[in-house]
């Protein structure tokens, strides 16, 4: 564990939440509003912090307790991602998996606290939620196997950047299509459209706020940040695919990847201001497609 | 080894005294000296079975028997010694367990009360014999024990129908698989020239073809015991029929058995052709997902529960299938990983689902009632129940920091050095254990999220539900103990390899070693999760505190919970069970054959709707009724034979004396 590792994560830690930002001013420029400013995230968060919090009757321990266990995981799969040639905190062969089910600990979380209320709208928002990261699941962890296949390496640090190095033209359709698979499942595990609207104002439709309305104060801070967190865990995965570890500096490496995970949040951006969100039913049938293009990329390394 | 029997006789004696019938006063003597039996008994044998563990030296035992079929010879070894820690493990708790779960009972009493102790301590001494069985008559009568013990146990409420026919379908199912395994064990004893299993070794030079069929009749007839798709049928009925500890035990620990032998005999076997490995990957990968898809449609919580042990088994299948493949292609890697996240789901899957099930008794013991649909908001009146429930899913679901995730990264890792292969022998069977594993952890994460929720999250959804009370201390000491276990096995987790080790040293003999480089490397990759284990929990006690301060001084309000503007939001407005599995059911109706009923609303002010689901096991329904249905019509017309008269039987019996005797002649 080296200092730089350690700033590395500091980094992530603080820039995560700037991803929300840069998303929203690239909305807001494609609406041709001004849009809230790029560090609106953290003052929502600090605003939060200081605030008591609102209990439902109806909830238990269950509801208090998840935000915190779902920021830990966030938190703990976190020390696992690599920031281009600059290594993770922690590595380990397999380390994707605990990454994988770590976010699955997130997501159990924020789906028993949702029941917790007895509402009919979280309920249904935390259905659709499992549903949904059920078929994303595959998608992630077969892609992860296209990388493990193609450089030999079982970790993500050590296999992303050997993915990253080994690109040549012959490889660039696997990488498109692992791209694609993982880009979905970073649509869908964010909350983003096309699978979910951030901004909807119908709990009918809306699937990961739904399941914290009735979180508030801290608990809701925690939400947030766990958030912001996942966003960038995900992002960094599909950056580093094509973040190359060439220099041994780590501050270019570093800014290599900065600049790419603010590329992604603006094509994210454009993709919410062109797009509708689809209709629940058609979800699955996208999500299969990401399983189909990961499977597809797994079959060209094959050959 | 002579502890291990005299404990197993004690445990014996102790069912037969239950069984003597004492006047009906003050407490319940017959309960407290068949739990007291199996407690104490399950406590002495387990001192044994962690002995050979941790040395990993086997003991053997042989005593001539005046019968023409061989001798009472009994081992234990590291492989016996991993399941019988299980066994007895979970047998203890289950006892104890069961001698709360039953006092109240006693008041109105159960037409199966009398010889319940007596069968339940049978049912323990048989499943231990059954694994430290040496010889194939000693098996099969241990074998024959087990499932006739545990065949009192399902029918123990048999006053009702539906008990009744849930034993009847289980007595079938299991002495259906028996028939295979006799003959598969005539055809060893013939082949080999005796039944002791040191014996079979002669059958490795034996043609493969024969060896083949013999692997086959064992995957059938251990599979109905293990429950694997599509023969797990009875699983579904005998869980929810029999009394919660005995479901435990069942689930936990007996299905296992079926696992064992299977292990045992490919063992016997020797050194496995690639294919067995991809069968036992098929049906793991069938078995898991098809076993979670079934338990996300049923209301029934122990019916849920049962479906979770065919998913269960399919992800040890999965494990051993990947062990089979890594023996067969000579990779040690392979091999140990798969065969060591197998045996170890083996022990997880007893911790878990024996949690699970008492926690589920201990919901049916407060609310009568096993319909989810008609619970809710438990949690306030069952604060340990709960939580044992809540672990126990995360646990089952394979979230970190639980036991779940050791043995599915295991079984992982094993995949992902498949698919490092060049053989597409070893590529293709490491995608799809892959692909469904990803899948499975998925929707049992749904499913359980979906269990727990309902019953005993949000508010309750009928009245009987707010007179719900705690367990007594007897039924939570089990639970409080299994969901501690649940996290010290993921912390302790690199120290078990070991242990692991030295049992497959004993499936594939001398292959290998307790320290060599491989148990060195699944060391390692464990150590790093018992520790990412450990740093979860710590920023998890962190991030409570920093809450807690940012908390004080301000004062929680409590309110509703957001009623979207509708100010009379009653509990059936919640999300029930069905609607909360119904997309992910949806996806699947084609492997579910749902059946709906309803009536809907009509005209003005409707008064009477209802809508109700009702999933039916699709192997049951076209592969078994139908099956039967034709037997059933084939055997009517040999219906003449049976005469009803005494005298014509006899006339049979000499007839058939003559035969022989001519035969022998």
């Amino acid at each position: 564990m080296k200092l730089e590792n350690i700033c590395a994560y500091i980094l992530a830690l603080i820039t995560a939440p700037l991803l929300l930002g840069a998303i929203n001013r690239t909305k807001a420029f494609f609406a041709g509003r001004r849009g809230p400013p790029v560090f609106q995230a953290y003052r929502d968060i600090a605003k939060l912090m200081r605030k008591s919090a609102v209990y439902s009757g109806t909830t238990t321990w269950v509801f208090k307790a998840g935000p915190v266990a779902g920021l830990a995981a966030a938190l703990l799969a976190l020390m696992f991602m690599p920031l281009g040639g600059v290594h993770s905190l922690l590595s380990f062969n397999g380390d994707f998996l605990l990454v994988a089910y770590l976010l699955g600990v997130m997501r159990f979380c924020t789906v028993t606290a949702a029941l917790d209320t007895g509402s009919s709208f979280e309920g249904m928002g935390a259905s659709r939620e499992v549903q949904f990261a059920a078929i994303a699941e595959p998608a992630l962890l077969l892609g992860m196997i296209v990388v493990i296949r193609m450089t030999g390496q079982m970790s993500l640090t050590a296999g992303l950047n050997a993915f990253s190095s080994c690109l040549t033209a012959e490889s660039g359709p696997t990488a498109i299509l692992l791209l694609m698979a993982w880009f979905l499942v970073f649509l869908v595990e964010n909350a983003r459209i096309p699978f979910d609207d951030p901004n909807t104002h119908l709990e009918l439709t809306m699937i990961h706020e739904v399941m914290v309305l009735d979180h508030g104060g801290p608990d809701f801070a925690f939400i947030l940040y766990g958030a912001a967190i996942k966003l960038w865990i995900l992002g960094a995965l599909m950056v580093n695919l094509f973040v190359p570890a060439m220099t041994a500096n780590p501050l270019v490496e570093t800014a290599a990847v900065l600049a790419g995970m603010f590329l992604l949040a603006i094509v994210v951006g454009i993709i919410e201001s062109s797009m509708a969100r689809l209709r629940l039913l058609r979800v699955p049938q996208l999500l299969i497609a990401a399983c189909a293009f990961s499977i597809l990329a797994l079959i060209l390394v094959l050959r | 080894m002579s502890v291990l029997l005299f404990c197993l006789l004690a445990m014996t004696a102790g069912g037969v005294c239950s069984c003597i019938p004492v006047r009906p006063g003050k407490g319940n003597p017959s309960a407290a000296i068949g739990a007291i039996g199996i407690i104490a008994g399950s406590f002495g044998a387990l001192t044994t079975a962690i002995k050979v563990l941790v040395n990993g030296r086997p003991i053997n035992i042989k005593l001539e028997w005046p019968s023409p079929l061989g001798a009472f010879s009994v081992g234990i070894d590291p492989l016996a010694g991993f399941f019988l820690c299980a066994i007895f493990g979970l047998a203890m708790l289950a006892a104890l367990y069961g001698w709360g779960y039953n006092a109240p009972l006693g008041k109105e009493k159960n037409p199966g009360d009398r010889c319940a102790w007596l069968w339940l301590s049978l049912l323990t001494v048989s499943m231990a014999l059954v694994v430290i069985a040496r010889n194939a008559v000693l098996f099969l009568l241990a074998w024959e024990l087990m499932s006739l013990s545990s065949f009192f146990l399902v029918a123990f409420e048999n006053n009702q129908e539906k008990v009744r026919r849930a034993a009847w379908t289980y007595l079938v199912a299991t002495h259906l698989g028996s028939a295979f395994l006799l003959v598969m064990f005539v055809l060893m004893g013939a082949a080999a020239g005796s039944f002791e299993y040191d014996s079979f070794s002669a059958l490795h030079g034996h043609n493969s073809g024969f060896i083949n069929l013999l692997f086959i009749l064992a995957i059938i007839g251990f599979g109905t015991k293990a429950g694997f798709y599509p023969l797990h049928v009875w699983l579904p009925e005998a869980h929810p029929a029999a009394p919660s500890h005995v479901s435990a035990l069942m689930s936990g620990v007996m299905i296992k058995t079926g696992i064992y032998a299977l292990i045992r005999l490919v063992a016997i076997l020797g050194p496995p052709p690639a294919w067995w490995g991809w069968i036992l990957v098929a049906i793991g990968a069938v078995s898991g997902v098809l076993g979670v898809v079934f338990a996300l449609a049923q209301h029934d919580l122990k019916r849920l529960l049962a479906y979770h042990s065919v998913e269960n088994i399919g992800i040890i299948a999965l494990g051993l299938g990947l062990g089979l493949l890594g023996w067969s292609y000579d990779n040690q890697f392979i091999m140990i990983a798969g065969f060591a996240g197998g045996l170890l789901h083996v022990v997880n899957h007893a911790v878990f689902k024996g949690l699970l099930f008492l926690s589920a008794g201990s919901v049916l013991h407060a609310v009568n009632c096993r319909n989810m649909e008609k619970m809710g908001g438990l949690l306030k009146n069952m604060p340990i129940t709960g939580a044992a429930f809540f672990t126990g899913s995360a646990a089952i679901s394979g979230l970190p920091p639980f036991n779940g995730f050791v043995s599915e990264f295991l079984i992982y890792t094993a995949a992902i050095a498949c698919i490092l292969q060049n053989r597409m022998g070893a590529v293709l069977p490491g995608i799809m254990v892959i692909g469904s594993l990803a899948l499975i952890g998925g929707l049992a994460a749904a499913c359980f999220a979906k269990a727990f929720g309902v019953v005993f999250l949000g508010e309750p959804r009928s009245p009987d539900m707010s007179k719900a009370h705690e367990c007594g201390w007897a039924m939570r000491l089990p639970m409080i103990v299994l969901s501690v276990a649940c996290l010290l096995i993921a912390l302790l987790a690199p120290f078990i390899i070991p242990a692991l080790c030295s049992a497959i040293g004993n499936i594939a003999t001398g292959m290998v070693t307790r320290d060599g480089a491989v148990p060195g490397l699944l060391k390692t990759a464990l150590t790093w999760i018992s520790m990412g284990s450990l740093i979860f929990l710590i920023l998890l006690v962190l991030l409570a505190l920093l809450r807690r301060n940012l908390l004080q001084g301000h004062s929680a309000e409590k309110t509703v919970t957001w009623d979207c503007g509708f100010a009379g939001p009653s509990p059936r407005m919640q999300y029930t069970a069905s609607s909360f599995a119904q997309p992910i059911t949806n996806m699947f109706r084609r492997a579910l054959d749902i059946r709906t009923h309803s009536s809907l609303p009509a005209g003005f002010f409707p008064k009477n709707a209802s809508f109700s689901t009702h999933t039916d096991d699709t192997a049951h329904r076209y592969f078994f009724a139908p099956l039967f249905r034709y037997l059933d019509r084939a055997m009517a017309c040999l219906r003449w034979i049976q005469e009803g008269r005494v005298q014509v039987y006899v006339l049979y019996i000499t007839v058939i004396l003559l035969i022989l005797l001519l035969f022998a002649l």
